[in-house]
C-alpha cells in the first residue's frame, strides 16, 4: 500500500484507513454524549470522544515525523515493548483490585461505603476478572504473539500501522470497560460484561488483529508454521466467534449502554457458558500454551520434547473444548443429556491437557539442573504444573455428583485462581521476564535474586489463596447441604458467611503477597529496561581502596 | 431448519465429521513420512537466534 520514496516509504492506506476509523468513532462518540439518555452513557461517551481525539493527535504527529524509514529487514519490536509495558501496567492494577475486593469480603463492614457507589463489590468484581484476564492476560497475549509470530515465521509484523491501532485499540476496550463497570454500566454477562457499543469497538480491534496476524504468517519464509502460532490463530479465530455469538443483542437506543440479548431462558444460559467456558479454553488456556510451545524451549535451549505430541495437543483441545461448557449448568433447566455432554468431554479433555503438560516438562529433559540456576525457567515450569494441576481439577468439578457439593462455593473460586495465579501468571510472568531483556537488547535481567522473591512471594500467596478456598468451598457445600433429625436445613445461609470469614482473610493475605510479587517484578523489569547492570557488574562494585586507582 | 432436524444432522453427520476430523490430525501428528518436517520444526524457537540488525 506504501508508496516507495527513493528508499523510505510514505504514509499510505493504513494510515488513511485508520484516520477514517478515528474520525468516525469521534463522531459517533460526540453524538453520543450530546443525546445520552443517562450520565453514565455521556461520560462513556465523553471518554471515548477523548481517547478518539488522542489517537488522532498522535496518529498526525506520526505522519507529521515525514516518511518512514525502510524497517521491512527489521522485526517491529516497539509495539511488542508497549504491550510489554501495558501487561506489567494492567496486572498490577488488576491484583490490586482483587486485593481490595478480598479485603471487602474479608472486613465487610469496614470497606462498604454507602455514598460512594462505585466502590461496591459488585462493581469493582468485573473491574478485577476483566483487568487480569482481559487487561493483563490479552496485553500479554497479543505482545507475544507478535513476538513468536515474526520470530518462527522469520517475517516482520505485517500491516504498517495496523499493530498499533490493535494495541491502542485494545487499551481502549479496557478503558472503557473498567470505567463503564465503575460507573455500573453492564451486560451482566460473566466475563463479557462489556455494553453493546465496546463489543462492537472490540470486534473492529479483533478483526484488525486476526488480518495482521494472518498477513504476518501469509508472508513467512519458514515453510512449516510453528505450533505456537496455531495455538495462537485458534485463539484469535475462537475469541472472535465467541465474542460475537455471545454478544449478539440490540440496544434499547443508539444513545444508551442499555441492550437485550438476542437469546433468552436456557439458549440464553447455555449460550453465555459456551462463551464462558471457552474464553477459558481459548483465551487463558490454548492462547498461553502459545506462550509455553515458545518461551519454555527458548529458555531450556531445548526443543519441545515431542512435536508430535504438541499436534495432538493442538487438535484435540481444538475437537473438545468446546462442548464442555454445559458442565456449568448442572441442575438448571438446561436438559441433563446437554449436562452429560458437558460434563463427559471435561473428563476426556483431561486427557490432551496432561498431554501438554507432559510435553511442556519434558523439554527440560536434559536441562532439569536450570531449574537450581533460572528462577525464571523454574516460574514457567512451576505454571505448566499449575496447568496439569487445574486440568485435573476442573474435569473431577464437573462430574455431577462433585459438583452438586462445588458449585457456587469458594471452591470454584480456588480453582479458578490455581488456573489464572499459577498457569496463566506464571507462564506470563516468565514470558516478560524474558522479553524485557531480549526486547531492549540487555545482556541480563537487572537481578535475578529479586526474581527469586517474586516466586517465592507469589508462590505462597498463591497456595495461602487456593488452600483457604478449597477449605472455605468445601465447608460452604457441606453447611448448605446439611439436614437435621427432622428434615430441616441445619444452618442458615448467613452462618456460612459468617463461618468462612477467617478463609477470606487468609485469602486476602494470599492476594497481597502475589501483588508484593508482581511490584518486585514490575521494579525489576523497569531496572532491566533502563539498561541497569546487576550489582556485580558495575563499575563500582570494587573494594574501596582500589577506587583511587581506577580513577586514574 | 427445525430443533429435530439440526439434532439429527449433529448426532450423524455432524459426529462422523468431527471424528473424522480429528482422525486426520492424528494420521497428519503421526506420519511417518512428516518425522523430519516435525523434527526440524522443533527447533524453530532455537535457530532463530540474534535478533540485531532485524
Amino acid at each position: 500500500m506504501n508508496a516507495e520514496i527513493g528508499g523510505r516509504k510514505a504514509w499510505g492506506g493504513d494510515a488513511l484507513a485508520i484516520f477514517v476509523i478515528i474520525l468516525l468513532g469521534a463522531f459517533y462518540a460526540l453524538w453520543g454524549a450530546a443525546h445520552a439518555t443517562d450520565r453514565a452513557f455521556a461520560i462513556q461517551m465523553w471518554t471515548a470522544l477523548a481517547a478518539f481525539v488522542a489517537g488522532g493527535v498522535m496518529l498526525l504527529f506520526f505522519i507529521g515525523a515525514g516518511p518512514r524509514a525502510d524497517d521491512s529487514g527489521k522485526y517491529a519490536n516497539g509495539v511488542i515493548k508497549a504491550g510489554v509495558i501495558a501487561s506489567m501496567f494492567w496486572g498490577v492494577a488488576g491484583f490490586l483490585v482483587g486485593v481490595i475486593i478480598a479485603a471487602q469480603l474479608a472486613f465487610p463492614n469496614i470497606l462498604y461505603f454507602e455514598d460512594l457507589g462505585w466502590t461496591n463489590f459488585g462493581r469493582l468484581r468485573p473491574l478485577h476478572t476483566s483487568a487480569v484476564i482481559f487487561a493483563f492476560g490479552g496485553n500479554v497475549l497479543i505482545a507475544t504473539s507478535f513476538y513468536v509470530v515474526q520470530r518462527t515465521c522469520r517475517a516482520r509484523l505485517a500491516g504498517g500501522l495496523w499493530p498499533w491501532f490493535v494495541f491502542w485499540g485494545y487499551q481502549l476496550v479496557i478503558v472503557m470497560a473498567g470505567t463503564g463497570y465503575l460507573l455500573g454500566i453492564t451486560q451482566g454477562r460473566e466475563y463479557a460484561e462489556l455494553p453493546w457499543y465496546t463489543d462492537i469497538w472490540l470486534t473492529i480491534v479483533w478483526v484488525a488483529y486476526l488480518l495482521v496476524f494472518l498477513a504476518t504468517i501469509w508472508r513467512r519464509e519458514e515453510k512449516h508454521i510453528y505450533v505456537a502460532n496455531w495455538f495462537y490463530l485458534a485463539f484469535i479465530v475462537t475469541i472472535a466467534m465467541l465474542h460475537i455469538v455471545n454478544n449478539l443483542a440490540i440496544p434499547v437506543s443508539f444513545a444508551s449502554w442499555f441492550s437485550y440479548s438476542a437469546f433468552a431462558g436456557v439458549q440464553d444460559a447455555l449460550t453465555q457458558w459456551w462463551y464462558g467456558h471457552n474464553a477459558v479454553g481459548f483465551f487463558l488456556t490454548a492462547g498461553f500454551l502459545g506462550l509455553m510451545y515458545y518461551f519454555i524451549p527458548k529458555q531450556a535451549e531445548r526443543p519441545v520434547y515431542s512435536y508430535r505430541l504438541s499436534i495432538i495437543h493442538f487438535w484435540a483441545l481444538i475437537f473438545l473444548y468446546i462442548w464442555a461448557g454445559p458442565h456449568h449448568l448442572h441442575y438448571t433447566a438446561l436438559p441433563q443429556w446437554a449436562q452429560t455432554l458437558g460434563f463427559t468431554f471435561s473428563i476426556i479433555l483431561w486427557m490432551p491437557s496432561w498431554g501438554g503438560m507432559i510435553n511442556g516438562l519434558m523439554t527440560l529433559s536434559g536441562a532439569w539442573d536450570k531449574l537450581r540456576t533460572d528462577p525464571v525457567l523454574r516460574m514457567m515450569v512451576v505454571a505448566v504444573a499449575f496447568y496439569g494441576m487445574s486440568t485435573f481439577e476442573g474435569p473431577v468439578m464437573s462430574i455431577r455428583a462433585v459438583n452438586s457439593l462445588s458449585h457456587y462455593t469458594d471452591w470454584t473460586i480456588g480453582h479458578v485462581h490455581s488456573g489464572a495465579l499459577g498457569w496463566v501468571g506464571y507462564i506470563s510472568f516468565g514470558a516478560l521476564y524474558c522479553l524485557v531483556p531480549w526486547l531492549w537488547k540487555r545482556k541480563a535481567l537487572f537481578s535475578n535474586a529479586l526474581v527469586e522473591w517474586h516466586f517465592w512471594l507469589s508462590t505462597i500467596g498463591i497456595v495461602l489463596y487456593i488452600t483457604s478456598m478449597w477449605v472455605a468451598g468445601v465447608m460452604q457445600g457441606l453447611m448448605w447441604r446439611a439436614y437435621n433429625e427432622l428434615g430441616f436445613l441445619e444452618y442458615a445461609f448467613v452462618e456460612s458467611v459468617e463461618a468462612m470469614n477467617p478463609y477470606y482473610i487468609i485469602r486476602a493475605l494470599g492476594g497481597v503477597l502475589f501483588l508484593l510479587g508482581a511490584l518486585v517484578m514490575a521494579y525489576n523489569l523497569w531496572r532491566t529496561a533502563r539498561g541497569d547492570a546487576p550489582a556485580h557488574e558495575r563499575e563500582t562494585d570494587r573494594p574501596a581502596q582500589a577506587a583511587p586507582v581506577a580513577a586514574e | 431448519m427445525d430443533y429435530l432436524a439440526i439434532s439429527q444432522f449433529a448426532a450423524t453427520w455432524g459426529l462422523v465429521l468431527l471424528c473424522g476430523g480429528f482422525a486426520a490430525a492424528l494420521i497428519y501428528a503421526l506420519w511417518p513420512g512428516n518425522k523430519d518436517k516435525f523434527s526440524r520444526a522443533a527447533q524453530a524457537p532455537l535457530d532463530d537466534g540474534d535478533d540485531d540488525g532485524r
